[in-house]
């Protein structure tokens, strides 16, 4: 079973007691403070869950799989997750 | 930006108390903690996705002693950053 935007806005719906127009726009309100937090490079730490890291890449060399041609991949930022001990601990122990 | 200050932003946007935008972070993340502890995936569009990965045991090495040691087997959850945000971030 899949956990999905429509599955997280009825249970906004069914438990907040809010039409599911709302829940939705409130659902996408979140993600998107949360998104644009890790644009700006500020970390969100969610405390009991985990924290989303922005990580700095370095320049690199790297292939083209499809062509065998070297190429230089630039310096690049990625998001990374680490997850809480609370949260791996709920998982891990079962 | 923890929790407390994505709560604050949250109900400032969309005119909401606290109190609200609290229990609607909250519930958001409980259903996420269920999720994965059920074995289940959470698939967030422009966000990313969860999956819970399951790691065999084997023979690591403390890193600051070089000291060999068993690493059990161990479930993890991995998450696997949506084409959006991988954007968002090498924007600027």
């Amino acid at each position: 079973m899949t956990l999905t935007k429509a599955k997280i806005a009825e249970t906004i719906q069914d438990q907040i007691g809010l039409p599911m127009e709302k829940s939705v726009e409130l659902l996408e309100t979140l993600l998107e403070i949360m998104k644009k937090s890790l644009e700006e490079g500020d970390d969100v730490l969610i405390s009991g869950f985990g924290k989303f890291c922005v990580k700095q890449k370095s320049e690199r060399k790297g292939r083209n799989p499809a062509t065998g041609d070297d190429l230089i991949l630039p310096p690049r930022k990625i998001v990374s997750f680490k997850c809480s001990s609370v949260l791996r601990n709920r998982i891990d122990k079962q | 930006m923890n929790k407390s200050e994505l709560i604050t932003a949250l109900s400032q946007k969309e005119t909401l108390t606290e109190k609200q935008a609290a229990d609607i972070v909250n519930l958001i993340f409980k259903g996420f903690v269920k999720t994965l502890k059920t074995d289940g995936r959470i698939e967030i569009r422009g966000f990313g996705s969860f999956t819970i990965r399951n790691y065999s045991p084997y023979t690591g090495r403390n890193p600051k002693t070089g000291v060999k040691t068993e690493v059990k087997e161990k479930r993890l959850p991995f998450f696997k950053v949506g084409k959006e945000l991988k954007n968002w971030v090498n924007r600027k």
